[in-house]
Protein backbone atom coordinates (compact mmCIF):
# COMPACT_ATOMS: atom_id res chain seq x y z
CA UNK A 1 0.00 0.00 0.00
CA UNK A 2 1.48 3.70 -0.65
CA UNK A 3 0.88 6.27 1.67
CA UNK A 4 -2.21 8.37 -0.76
CA UNK A 5 -4.61 7.44 1.40
CA UNK A 6 -3.00 9.62 4.82
CA UNK A 7 -3.82 13.57 4.15
CA UNK A 8 -0.27 14.85 3.56
CA UNK A 9 -2.25 18.11 5.15
CA UNK A 10 -3.50 17.01 8.04
CA UNK A 11 -1.87 13.32 8.65
CA UNK A 12 -5.68 11.85 9.07
CA UNK A 13 -6.39 8.85 6.83
CA UNK A 14 -9.17 8.32 4.96
CA UNK A 15 -10.40 4.91 5.57
CA UNK A 16 -13.23 4.83 2.97
CA UNK A 17 -10.18 5.21 0.75
CA UNK A 18 -8.21 2.20 2.07
CA UNK A 19 -11.42 0.63 2.42
CA UNK A 20 -12.08 1.25 -1.49
CA UNK A 21 -8.79 -0.13 -2.36
CA UNK A 22 -8.88 -2.74 -0.18
CA UNK A 23 -12.18 -4.46 -2.26
CA UNK A 24 -10.30 -3.62 -5.52
CA UNK A 25 -7.47 -5.68 -4.73
CA UNK A 26 -9.86 -8.45 -3.47
CA UNK A 27 -11.76 -7.83 -6.21
CA UNK A 28 -8.29 -8.51 -8.50
CA UNK A 29 -7.26 -11.66 -6.46
CA UNK A 30 -10.23 -13.17 -6.65
CA UNK A 31 -10.41 -12.61 -10.38
CA UNK A 32 -7.17 -14.39 -11.13
CA UNK A 33 -7.78 -17.06 -8.64
CA UNK A 34 -10.67 -17.79 -10.96
CA UNK A 35 -9.11 -17.68 -14.24
CA UNK A 36 -6.16 -20.14 -13.07
CA UNK A 37 -8.76 -22.51 -11.22
CA UNK A 38 -10.93 -22.26 -14.57
CA UNK A 39 -8.14 -23.09 -17.07
CA UNK A 40 -6.17 -25.70 -14.32
CA UNK A 41 -9.83 -27.48 -14.31
CA UNK A 42 -11.26 -27.26 -17.82
CA UNK A 43 -7.16 -28.53 -18.53
CA UNK A 44 -8.21 -31.64 -16.29
CA UNK A 45 -11.38 -31.97 -17.48
CA UNK A 46 -10.62 -31.98 -21.42
CA UNK A 47 -7.64 -35.07 -20.37
CA UNK A 48 -9.84 -37.03 -18.43
CA UNK A 49 -13.06 -36.66 -20.91
CA UNK A 50 -10.78 -37.45 -23.78
CA UNK A 51 -9.53 -40.52 -22.19
CA UNK A 52 -13.44 -41.30 -21.22
CA UNK A 53 -14.97 -40.91 -24.91
CA UNK A 54 -11.99 -43.47 -26.20
CA UNK A 55 -12.61 -46.01 -23.14
CA UNK A 56 -15.92 -46.10 -21.45
CA UNK A 57 -17.48 -47.57 -24.32
CA UNK A 58 -15.13 -50.41 -23.91
CA UNK A 59 -15.71 -51.30 -20.40
CA UNK A 60 -18.26 -54.16 -19.90
CA UNK A 61 -18.50 -56.78 -17.05
CA UNK A 62 -16.40 -58.95 -19.49
CA UNK A 63 -13.25 -56.60 -19.37
CA UNK A 64 -13.59 -57.15 -15.86
CA UNK A 65 -13.86 -60.71 -16.00
CA UNK A 66 -11.48 -61.14 -19.10
CA UNK A 67 -7.92 -62.62 -18.67
CA UNK A 68 -5.57 -60.42 -21.11
CA UNK A 69 -5.74 -61.52 -24.78
CA UNK A 70 -3.74 -61.07 -28.05
CA UNK A 71 -7.35 -60.29 -29.14
CA UNK A 72 -7.77 -56.97 -28.51
CA UNK A 73 -12.00 -57.19 -28.43
CA UNK A 74 -11.25 -60.54 -25.72
CA UNK A 75 -8.84 -58.81 -23.65
CA UNK A 76 -9.73 -57.96 -20.26
CA UNK A 77 -8.30 -56.72 -16.89
CA UNK A 78 -9.06 -59.21 -14.54
CA UNK A 79 -5.42 -59.85 -13.43
CA UNK A 80 -4.46 -56.45 -13.69
CA UNK A 81 -7.04 -55.15 -11.28
CA UNK A 82 -6.90 -57.98 -8.96
CA UNK A 83 -2.99 -56.93 -8.94
CA UNK A 84 -3.29 -53.80 -8.44
CA UNK A 85 -5.60 -54.09 -5.32
CA UNK A 86 -3.51 -56.79 -3.85
CA UNK A 87 -0.28 -54.34 -4.19
CA UNK A 88 -2.57 -52.01 -2.77
CA UNK A 89 -3.18 -54.07 -0.01
CA UNK A 90 0.42 -54.97 0.95
CA UNK A 91 1.45 -51.72 0.54
CA UNK A 92 -1.12 -49.85 2.74
CA UNK A 93 -0.49 -52.53 5.23
CA UNK A 94 3.42 -52.16 5.25
CA UNK A 95 3.52 -48.49 4.95
CA UNK A 96 0.74 -47.53 7.00
CA UNK A 97 1.75 -48.89 10.52
CA UNK A 98 5.56 -48.23 9.91
CA UNK A 99 4.98 -44.19 8.23
CA UNK A 100 2.99 -43.50 11.27
CA UNK A 101 5.15 -45.15 14.19
CA UNK A 102 8.17 -43.80 12.47
CA UNK A 103 6.62 -40.34 12.70
CA UNK A 104 5.36 -40.60 16.22
CA UNK A 105 8.92 -41.97 16.82
CA UNK A 106 10.41 -38.92 15.51
CA UNK A 107 8.47 -36.48 16.80
CA UNK A 108 8.06 -37.69 20.67
CA UNK A 109 10.31 -39.78 21.50
CA UNK A 110 13.41 -39.35 19.42
CA UNK A 111 16.16 -36.90 21.47
CA UNK A 112 16.09 -33.88 19.34
CA UNK A 113 19.93 -33.48 17.87
CA UNK A 114 22.23 -33.20 15.10
CA UNK A 115 21.71 -36.67 13.63
CA UNK A 116 17.57 -36.87 14.44
CA UNK A 117 17.97 -33.15 12.25
CA UNK A 118 20.01 -35.31 9.34
CA UNK A 119 17.14 -37.97 9.70
CA UNK A 120 14.46 -35.46 9.32
CA UNK A 121 16.33 -33.79 6.45
CA UNK A 122 16.67 -36.79 4.94
CA UNK A 123 13.08 -38.39 5.07
CA UNK A 124 11.64 -34.92 3.80
CA UNK A 125 14.16 -35.01 0.46
CA UNK A 126 13.38 -39.21 -0.10
CA UNK A 127 9.99 -37.39 -0.74
CA UNK A 128 11.48 -36.22 -4.20
CA UNK A 129 13.77 -39.14 -4.97
CA UNK A 130 12.52 -40.37 -8.20
CA UNK A 131 10.41 -43.71 -8.28
CA UNK A 132 13.19 -45.47 -10.70
CA UNK A 133 15.72 -45.49 -8.03
CA UNK A 134 13.40 -47.09 -5.60
CA UNK A 135 12.95 -49.83 -8.19
CA UNK A 136 16.79 -50.11 -8.76
CA UNK A 137 16.88 -50.20 -4.96
CA UNK A 138 14.25 -52.83 -4.60
CA UNK A 139 15.76 -55.13 -7.41
CA UNK A 140 19.15 -55.57 -6.14
CA UNK A 141 17.88 -55.44 -2.34
CA UNK A 142 14.93 -57.34 -2.34
CA UNK A 143 14.77 -59.48 -5.80
CA UNK A 144 18.40 -60.66 -6.19
CA UNK A 145 19.90 -60.37 -2.46
CA UNK A 146 17.01 -61.44 -0.13
CA UNK A 147 15.78 -63.22 -3.42
CA UNK A 148 12.13 -62.73 -2.74
CA UNK A 149 11.19 -62.96 -6.27
CA UNK A 150 9.18 -61.31 -8.36
CA UNK A 151 5.86 -61.61 -6.10
CA UNK A 152 3.12 -59.15 -4.57
CA UNK A 153 5.03 -58.79 -1.57
CA UNK A 154 8.13 -57.25 -3.16
CA UNK A 155 5.74 -54.96 -4.87
CA UNK A 156 3.90 -53.88 -1.94
CA UNK A 157 7.27 -53.10 -0.34
CA UNK A 158 8.53 -51.04 -2.82
CA UNK A 159 5.45 -49.09 -3.02
CA UNK A 160 5.70 -49.04 0.47
CA UNK A 161 9.46 -47.85 0.81
CA UNK A 162 8.17 -45.13 -2.00
CA UNK A 163 5.60 -43.62 -0.10
CA UNK A 164 6.52 -44.09 3.79
CA UNK A 165 8.65 -40.49 3.77
CA UNK A 166 5.18 -38.65 2.34
CA UNK A 167 3.19 -40.55 5.43
CA UNK A 168 6.29 -39.89 7.90
CA UNK A 169 6.25 -36.44 7.51
CA UNK A 170 2.36 -36.24 7.18
CA UNK A 171 2.45 -37.73 10.58
CA UNK A 172 4.77 -35.38 12.36
CA UNK A 173 3.14 -32.32 10.76
CA UNK A 174 0.18 -33.76 12.12
CA UNK A 175 1.15 -34.13 15.48
CA UNK A 176 2.87 -30.95 15.81
CA UNK A 177 -0.11 -29.02 14.88
CA UNK A 178 -2.01 -30.51 17.82
CA UNK A 179 -2.48 -27.27 20.00
CA UNK A 180 0.02 -27.72 23.49
CA UNK A 181 -3.02 -27.22 25.51
CA UNK A 182 -4.25 -30.94 24.54
CA UNK A 183 -0.62 -32.23 24.84
CA UNK A 184 -0.87 -30.60 28.43
CA UNK A 185 -3.54 -31.94 28.90
CA UNK A 186 -2.92 -34.84 27.99
CA UNK A 187 0.52 -35.35 30.31
CA UNK A 188 -1.22 -32.81 33.12
CA UNK A 189 -3.36 -36.19 34.38
CA UNK A 190 -0.43 -38.18 34.77
CA UNK A 191 -0.23 -39.98 31.34
CA UNK A 192 2.49 -41.58 30.29
CA UNK A 193 4.05 -40.87 26.77
CA UNK A 194 2.69 -43.81 25.58
CA UNK A 195 -0.77 -43.47 26.95
CA UNK A 196 -0.74 -39.58 25.81
CA UNK A 197 0.49 -40.14 22.04
CA UNK A 198 -2.08 -43.08 21.58
CA UNK A 199 -5.47 -41.77 23.46
CA UNK A 200 -4.88 -38.28 22.82
CA UNK A 201 -2.36 -37.22 20.33
CA UNK A 202 -3.02 -39.59 17.40
CA UNK A 203 -6.32 -39.34 17.47
CA UNK A 204 -6.34 -35.41 17.23
CA UNK A 205 -3.84 -36.04 14.29
CA UNK A 206 -5.84 -38.72 12.71
CA UNK A 207 -7.44 -36.16 10.11
CA UNK A 208 -3.62 -34.72 8.95
CA UNK A 209 -2.32 -38.29 8.78
CA UNK A 210 -5.19 -39.80 6.74
CA UNK A 211 -4.47 -37.19 4.11
CA UNK A 212 -0.71 -37.98 4.18
CA UNK A 213 -2.62 -41.57 3.78
CA UNK A 214 -4.50 -40.71 0.89
CA UNK A 215 -1.51 -38.58 -1.22
CA UNK A 216 0.90 -41.14 -0.46
CA UNK A 217 -1.76 -44.09 -1.59
CA UNK A 218 -2.80 -42.19 -4.78
CA UNK A 219 0.96 -41.94 -5.73
CA UNK A 220 1.41 -45.59 -5.41
CA UNK A 221 -1.40 -46.97 -7.34
CA UNK A 222 -0.62 -44.97 -10.17
CA UNK A 223 3.08 -45.44 -10.18
CA UNK A 224 4.58 -48.13 -13.40
CA UNK A 225 8.45 -47.62 -13.27
CA UNK A 226 9.43 -49.02 -10.17
CA UNK A 227 7.07 -52.22 -10.83
CA UNK A 228 8.08 -52.35 -14.41
CA UNK A 229 11.95 -52.58 -13.15
CA UNK A 230 11.10 -55.00 -10.11
CA UNK A 231 9.78 -57.49 -12.82
CA UNK A 232 5.50 -57.42 -12.65
CA UNK A 233 4.42 -59.33 -15.76
CA UNK A 234 3.03 -58.02 -18.48
CA UNK A 235 1.07 -61.03 -19.52
CA UNK A 236 -0.79 -62.58 -16.48
CA UNK A 237 -3.68 -65.29 -17.03
CA UNK A 238 -4.09 -66.54 -13.91
CA UNK A 239 -4.97 -65.02 -10.28
CA UNK A 240 -3.55 -65.32 -7.04
CA UNK A 241 -4.29 -67.71 -4.31
CA UNK A 242 -7.54 -66.65 -2.60
CA UNK A 243 -6.54 -64.31 0.90
CA UNK A 244 -9.56 -66.02 1.85
CA UNK A 245 -10.50 -69.66 2.03
CA UNK A 246 -13.23 -71.92 4.08
CA UNK A 247 -10.74 -73.97 6.28
CA UNK A 248 -9.00 -73.30 9.30
CA UNK A 249 -6.97 -70.55 9.69
CA UNK A 250 -9.41 -69.07 7.04
CA UNK A 251 -7.04 -66.27 5.69
CA UNK A 252 -3.81 -67.41 4.01
CA UNK A 253 -1.16 -65.30 2.60
CA UNK A 254 0.33 -67.45 -0.38
CA UNK A 255 -0.93 -64.42 -2.76
CA UNK A 256 2.04 -62.11 -1.12
CA UNK A 257 4.33 -64.82 -3.30
CA UNK A 258 2.39 -64.83 -6.39
CA UNK A 259 3.63 -63.03 -9.29
CA UNK A 260 1.22 -60.48 -10.40
CA UNK A 261 0.43 -57.36 -12.85
CA UNK A 262 -0.98 -53.89 -12.15
CA UNK A 263 -3.01 -51.73 -14.15
CA UNK A 264 -0.75 -49.10 -15.11
CA UNK A 265 1.37 -51.90 -16.25
CA UNK A 266 -1.30 -52.95 -18.66
CA UNK A 267 -2.00 -49.71 -19.58
CA UNK A 268 1.89 -49.02 -20.78
CA UNK A 269 1.63 -52.53 -22.59
CA UNK A 270 -1.42 -52.29 -24.34
CA UNK A 271 -0.23 -48.97 -25.45
CA UNK A 272 2.84 -49.88 -26.91
CA UNK A 273 0.81 -52.46 -29.46
CA UNK A 274 -0.15 -51.64 -32.51
CA UNK A 275 -3.34 -52.66 -32.85
CA UNK A 276 -5.86 -49.72 -32.56
CA UNK A 277 -8.15 -52.11 -30.03
CA UNK A 278 -5.52 -52.60 -27.32
CA UNK A 279 -5.16 -48.65 -27.57
CA UNK A 280 -9.30 -48.57 -26.68
CA UNK A 281 -8.58 -51.12 -24.13
CA UNK A 282 -5.63 -48.77 -22.47
CA UNK A 283 -8.27 -45.83 -22.42
CA UNK A 284 -10.42 -48.41 -20.87
CA UNK A 285 -8.50 -49.63 -18.12
CA UNK A 286 -7.12 -45.47 -17.01
CA UNK A 287 -10.75 -44.81 -16.91
CA UNK A 288 -11.01 -48.13 -14.17
CA UNK A 289 -7.92 -47.28 -12.08
CA UNK A 290 -9.09 -43.40 -12.42
CA UNK A 291 -12.11 -45.09 -10.64
CA UNK A 292 -9.77 -46.82 -8.00
CA UNK A 293 -8.31 -43.74 -7.33
CA UNK A 294 -10.95 -41.64 -6.47
CA UNK A 295 -12.97 -44.83 -4.59
CA UNK A 296 -10.17 -45.22 -2.55
CA UNK A 297 -9.84 -41.16 -1.86
CA UNK A 298 -13.51 -41.31 -1.68
CA UNK A 299 -13.35 -43.78 1.55
CA UNK A 300 -10.27 -42.12 3.02
CA UNK A 301 -12.13 -38.84 2.47
CA UNK A 302 -15.47 -40.33 4.07
CA UNK A 303 -13.58 -41.76 7.28
CA UNK A 304 -11.56 -38.58 7.95
CA UNK A 305 -15.02 -36.62 7.96
CA UNK A 306 -16.64 -39.20 10.30
CA UNK A 307 -13.19 -38.75 12.78
CA UNK A 308 -13.47 -34.90 12.62
CA UNK A 309 -17.37 -34.81 13.60
CA UNK A 310 -17.00 -37.62 15.90
CA UNK A 311 -14.34 -35.70 17.80
CA UNK A 312 -16.23 -32.13 17.61
CA UNK B 1 -21.13 16.11 17.83
CA UNK B 2 -23.48 17.10 21.01
CA UNK B 3 -25.78 18.40 18.41
CA UNK B 4 -25.65 15.50 16.36
CA UNK B 5 -27.27 13.31 19.59
CA UNK B 6 -30.52 11.79 18.79
CA UNK B 7 -33.30 11.81 21.11
CA UNK B 8 -33.89 7.49 22.72
CA UNK B 9 -35.27 6.35 25.21
CA UNK B 10 -31.67 5.28 26.93
CA UNK B 11 -31.10 8.98 27.01
CA UNK B 12 -32.10 9.05 30.67
CA UNK B 13 -28.96 7.68 31.49
CA UNK B 14 -27.06 10.31 28.64
CA UNK B 15 -25.05 13.23 30.96
CA UNK B 16 -22.35 13.58 28.37
CA UNK B 17 -21.21 13.78 25.01
CA UNK B 18 -21.56 10.08 23.16
CA UNK B 19 -19.32 8.56 21.07
CA UNK B 20 -21.60 5.59 19.78
CA UNK B 21 -25.16 4.86 20.49
CA UNK B 22 -26.62 1.05 20.78
CA UNK B 23 -29.94 0.97 19.71
CA UNK B 24 -32.13 -2.13 20.38
CA UNK B 25 -28.74 -4.52 18.86
CA UNK B 26 -29.69 -8.27 18.20
CA UNK B 27 -27.03 -10.53 17.27
CA UNK B 28 -27.11 -14.29 16.09
CA UNK B 29 -24.73 -17.05 16.13
CA UNK B 30 -26.59 -18.94 12.75
CA UNK B 31 -29.96 -19.81 14.53
CA UNK B 32 -28.87 -19.03 18.12
CA UNK B 33 -29.69 -15.92 19.30
CA UNK B 34 -27.08 -14.39 21.47
CA UNK B 35 -28.13 -10.95 22.30
CA UNK B 36 -31.63 -9.76 22.68
CA UNK B 37 -32.76 -5.96 21.93
CA UNK B 38 -29.85 -4.23 24.07
CA UNK B 39 -29.33 -0.34 24.25
CA UNK B 40 -27.03 2.22 25.97
CA UNK B 41 -24.63 4.65 24.94
CA UNK B 42 -21.24 4.54 24.71
CA UNK B 43 -19.76 7.84 26.14
CA UNK B 44 -17.15 10.12 24.66
CA UNK B 45 -13.60 9.65 26.38
CA UNK B 46 -14.81 7.92 29.38
CA UNK B 47 -14.63 4.27 30.19
CA UNK B 48 -17.91 2.01 29.83
CA UNK B 49 -17.36 -1.30 31.93
CA UNK B 50 -19.60 -4.50 30.71
CA UNK B 51 -20.41 -7.03 33.59
CA UNK B 52 -22.13 -10.10 33.97
CA UNK B 53 -21.75 -13.44 34.76
CA UNK B 54 -20.43 -16.18 32.41
CA UNK B 55 -22.28 -16.51 28.96
CA UNK B 56 -24.31 -13.67 29.11
CA UNK B 57 -23.44 -11.82 25.94
CA UNK B 58 -20.58 -9.27 27.05
CA UNK B 59 -17.96 -10.67 24.63
CA UNK B 60 -20.10 -11.28 21.96
CA UNK B 61 -21.52 -7.47 22.38
CA UNK B 62 -17.81 -5.46 22.15
CA UNK B 63 -17.22 -8.10 19.36
CA UNK B 64 -19.94 -7.08 17.77
CA UNK B 65 -18.92 -3.79 17.80
CA UNK B 66 -15.82 -3.71 15.57
CA UNK B 67 -17.98 -6.74 13.81
CA UNK B 68 -15.49 -9.90 14.20
CA UNK B 69 -18.24 -11.80 14.38
CA UNK B 70 -17.65 -11.33 10.28
CA UNK B 71 -14.84 -13.36 10.23
CA UNK B 72 -17.30 -16.31 10.68
CA UNK B 73 -19.72 -17.10 8.65
CA UNK B 74 -23.67 -17.64 10.09
CA UNK B 75 -23.95 -14.69 11.94
CA UNK B 76 -26.73 -11.76 12.08
CA UNK B 77 -26.69 -8.55 12.97
CA UNK B 78 -29.94 -6.80 13.97
CA UNK B 79 -30.75 -3.25 15.46
CA UNK B 80 -27.99 -0.65 15.24
CA UNK B 81 -24.58 0.77 16.49
CA UNK B 82 -24.54 4.58 15.67
CA UNK B 83 -21.26 5.90 15.31
CA UNK B 84 -20.68 9.72 15.68
CA UNK B 85 -19.75 11.98 14.39
CA UNK B 86 -19.96 9.90 11.06
CA UNK B 87 -23.50 8.81 11.86
CA UNK B 88 -22.90 5.85 10.25
CA UNK B 89 -24.61 2.25 11.68
CA UNK B 90 -21.60 -0.28 12.10
CA UNK B 91 -23.06 -3.05 12.34
CA UNK B 92 -25.07 -2.71 8.89
CA UNK B 93 -24.35 -4.83 6.37
CA UNK B 94 -23.35 -2.23 4.27
CA UNK B 95 -20.98 -0.89 6.00
CA UNK B 96 -17.69 -2.71 5.44
CA UNK B 97 -16.53 -4.48 8.41
CA UNK B 98 -12.62 -3.49 7.77
CA UNK B 99 -13.93 0.64 7.74
CA UNK B 100 -15.49 -0.04 11.08
CA UNK B 101 -12.06 -2.20 12.40
CA UNK B 102 -9.79 1.06 11.32
CA UNK B 103 -12.13 3.18 13.48
CA UNK B 104 -12.40 1.07 16.15
CA UNK B 105 -9.60 -0.52 18.00
CA UNK B 106 -9.58 -4.28 19.78
CA UNK B 107 -7.27 -5.74 22.91
CA UNK B 108 -7.61 -9.50 23.61
CA UNK B 109 -8.31 -11.48 26.37
CA UNK B 110 -5.17 -13.46 25.99
CA UNK B 111 -2.59 -11.41 24.85
CA UNK B 112 -2.09 -12.31 21.13
CA UNK B 113 0.77 -10.32 19.77
CA UNK B 114 2.40 -11.20 16.38
CA UNK B 115 6.11 -13.59 16.07
CA UNK B 116 7.83 -10.16 15.05
CA UNK B 117 9.63 -7.41 16.80
CA UNK B 118 8.17 -5.04 19.19
CA UNK B 119 9.06 -2.63 16.87
CA UNK B 120 6.77 -4.28 14.04
CA UNK B 121 4.24 -5.07 16.60
CA UNK B 122 3.16 -1.51 17.59
CA UNK B 123 3.73 -0.40 14.02
CA UNK B 124 1.70 -2.60 12.13
CA UNK B 125 -1.20 -0.80 12.44
CA UNK B 126 -0.12 1.72 10.45
CA UNK B 127 1.52 0.15 8.32
CA UNK B 128 -1.63 -1.60 7.54
CA UNK B 129 -2.98 1.96 7.13
CA UNK B 130 -0.71 3.02 4.50
CA UNK B 131 2.08 5.30 7.02
CA UNK B 132 5.28 3.74 5.96
CA UNK B 133 7.15 7.06 6.46
CA UNK B 134 9.68 6.23 9.03
CA UNK B 135 9.86 9.45 11.17
CA UNK B 136 5.90 9.31 11.23
CA UNK B 137 5.88 5.65 12.42
CA UNK B 138 8.78 5.77 14.78
CA UNK B 139 7.89 8.87 17.20
CA UNK B 140 3.83 7.20 17.18
CA UNK B 141 5.31 3.81 17.87
CA UNK B 142 7.49 5.29 20.70
CA UNK B 143 3.97 7.54 21.49
CA UNK B 144 2.08 4.36 21.74
CA UNK B 145 4.37 2.43 23.97
CA UNK B 146 4.65 5.51 26.48
CA UNK B 147 0.90 5.83 26.41
CA UNK B 148 0.98 2.07 27.18
CA UNK B 149 3.56 2.43 30.09
CA UNK B 150 5.74 -0.10 28.47
CA UNK B 151 8.24 2.33 26.45
CA UNK B 152 10.97 2.50 29.40
CA UNK B 153 10.76 -1.36 29.23
CA UNK B 154 11.47 -2.04 26.07
CA UNK B 155 13.04 1.21 24.73
CA UNK B 156 16.48 -0.50 24.53
CA UNK B 157 15.07 -4.15 22.93
CA UNK B 158 12.46 -3.03 20.41
CA UNK B 159 13.68 -4.85 17.51
CA UNK B 160 14.02 -8.16 19.82
CA UNK B 161 10.74 -10.76 19.44
CA UNK B 162 7.61 -9.93 21.19
CA UNK B 163 7.50 -12.98 22.33
CA UNK B 164 10.36 -12.33 24.99
CA UNK B 165 8.17 -10.38 27.20
CA UNK B 166 5.74 -11.35 29.73
CA UNK B 167 2.38 -12.13 29.99
CA UNK B 168 1.79 -8.87 31.30
CA UNK B 169 4.41 -6.97 29.06
CA UNK B 170 2.68 -8.23 25.71
CA UNK B 171 -0.51 -7.50 26.61
CA UNK B 172 0.65 -3.75 27.07
CA UNK B 173 2.25 -4.13 24.03
CA UNK B 174 -0.97 -4.95 22.40
CA UNK B 175 -2.70 -1.99 23.93
CA UNK B 176 -0.11 0.03 22.52
CA UNK B 177 -0.85 -1.68 18.89
CA UNK B 178 -4.48 -0.44 18.79
CA UNK B 179 -3.53 2.50 20.73
CA UNK B 180 -0.40 3.60 17.77
CA UNK B 181 -3.02 4.23 14.37
CA UNK B 182 -5.17 7.08 17.28
CA UNK B 183 -8.37 4.69 17.10
CA UNK B 184 -11.68 6.48 17.92
CA UNK B 185 -12.91 4.22 20.14
CA UNK B 186 -10.92 1.32 22.25
CA UNK B 187 -12.37 -2.14 22.93
CA UNK B 188 -11.08 -4.80 26.14
CA UNK B 189 -12.35 -8.19 26.04
CA UNK B 190 -11.21 -9.28 29.62
CA UNK B 191 -7.46 -7.64 28.90
CA UNK B 192 -6.14 -8.81 32.64
CA UNK B 193 -7.83 -12.13 33.20
CA UNK B 194 -4.48 -13.88 31.89
CA UNK B 195 -2.84 -11.67 34.12
CA UNK B 196 -1.02 -11.94 37.34
CA UNK B 197 -2.21 -9.30 40.19
CA UNK B 198 0.59 -7.08 40.06
CA UNK B 199 0.05 -6.95 35.82
CA UNK B 200 -3.36 -6.25 36.27
CA UNK B 201 -2.73 -3.54 38.47
CA UNK B 202 -0.70 -1.88 35.57
CA UNK B 203 -3.01 -2.37 33.14
CA UNK B 204 -5.90 -0.76 35.08
CA UNK B 205 -3.32 1.97 35.67
CA UNK B 206 -3.24 2.29 32.55
CA UNK B 207 -7.09 2.38 31.84
CA UNK B 208 -7.15 5.20 34.28
CA UNK B 209 -4.83 7.68 32.33
CA UNK B 210 -5.91 6.24 29.02
CA UNK B 211 -9.93 7.24 29.96
CA UNK B 212 -9.52 11.25 29.59
CA UNK B 213 -8.11 11.26 26.12
CA UNK B 214 -9.85 7.75 24.44
CA UNK B 215 -13.25 6.19 24.46
CA UNK B 216 -12.57 2.55 26.61
CA UNK B 217 -15.56 -0.18 26.45
CA UNK B 218 -13.94 -2.74 28.80
CA UNK B 219 -15.32 -5.75 29.40
CA UNK B 220 -14.48 -7.50 32.83
CA UNK B 221 -15.48 -10.44 34.98
CA UNK B 222 -13.99 -8.57 38.12
CA UNK B 223 -16.54 -6.09 39.36
CA UNK B 224 -13.28 -4.40 41.48
CA UNK B 225 -11.97 -3.95 38.38
CA UNK B 226 -14.95 -2.44 36.52
CA UNK B 227 -15.53 -0.18 40.08
CA UNK B 228 -11.82 1.28 39.60
CA UNK B 229 -11.72 2.47 36.02
CA UNK B 230 -15.12 2.81 34.49
CA UNK B 231 -17.17 6.23 34.85
CA UNK B 232 -20.27 4.01 33.49
CA UNK B 233 -21.09 0.24 33.85
CA UNK B 234 -23.42 -1.96 31.92
CA UNK B 235 -24.65 -5.31 33.42
CA UNK B 236 -26.14 -8.09 31.34
CA UNK B 237 -27.33 -11.04 31.94
CA UNK B 238 -28.41 -13.97 29.78
CA UNK B 239 -28.19 -11.62 26.61
CA UNK B 240 -29.96 -8.48 27.57
CA UNK B 241 -28.98 -5.67 29.01
CA UNK B 242 -30.81 -5.75 32.30
CA UNK B 243 -29.08 -2.56 33.43
CA UNK B 244 -26.74 0.40 32.31
CA UNK B 245 -25.71 3.57 34.54
CA UNK B 246 -23.17 5.43 36.28
CA UNK B 247 -20.50 3.28 37.50
CA UNK B 248 -20.96 4.61 40.99
CA UNK B 249 -25.23 4.04 40.70
CA UNK B 250 -24.60 0.82 39.61
CA UNK B 251 -22.49 -0.33 42.34
CA UNK B 252 -24.24 1.39 45.30
CA UNK B 253 -27.56 2.12 44.22
CA UNK B 254 -28.69 -0.45 41.29
CA UNK B 255 -32.40 -0.02 40.19
CA UNK B 256 -32.96 -4.03 39.01
CA UNK B 257 -32.51 -6.47 42.09
CA UNK B 258 -30.88 -8.95 39.11
CA UNK B 259 -27.94 -6.12 39.43
CA UNK B 260 -28.04 -5.98 42.90
CA UNK B 261 -27.50 -9.77 43.41
CA UNK B 262 -24.71 -10.16 41.25
CA UNK B 263 -22.45 -7.38 42.40
CA UNK B 264 -22.97 -8.56 45.99
CA UNK B 265 -22.01 -12.16 45.15
CA UNK B 266 -25.44 -13.85 45.18
CA UNK B 267 -25.28 -15.69 41.97
CA UNK B 268 -22.97 -15.70 38.96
Amino acid sequence: MSTETVNPVTGKIDEQALVTKANRQDLRFAIIGFVVLVVVMATLFALVLDFMIDGVPRISGEFLTNYPSRRPEQAGILSAWVGTTLVMSATAMLAIPIGVAAGVYLEEYAPKNWLTDIIEINVTNLAGVPSIIYGLLALGLFVQIFRLGQTILVAGMTLALLILPIIIVATREALRSIPLETREAAFGLGADKWQAVWMYLLPAGRPGILTGVIVGMSRAIGETAPIITIGALTFIAFLPPAPLQDTFPFVNFDWLNSPYTVMPIQMFNWISRPQAGFHVAAAATGVILLSMTLLMNGLAIYIRYRIRRSSR
Amino acid sequence: MDASIPTKPADAHIDGPVRAHVVNLSFYYGEKQALFDVSFPIHDRKATALIGPSGCGKSTLLRALNRMHDLYPGNRYEGEVILYPEQINIVSPEVDPMLVRLKIGMVFQKPNPFPKPIYDNVAAGLWVRGIRKKSIVDERVEQALKQAALWDEVKDRLRTSAYGLSGGQQQRLCIARALAPDPEMLLLDEPTSALDPIATARIEELMAELAPSVTIVIVTHNMQQAARISSYTAFMHIGCMVEFDKTTTIFTTPKESRTQDYITGRFG
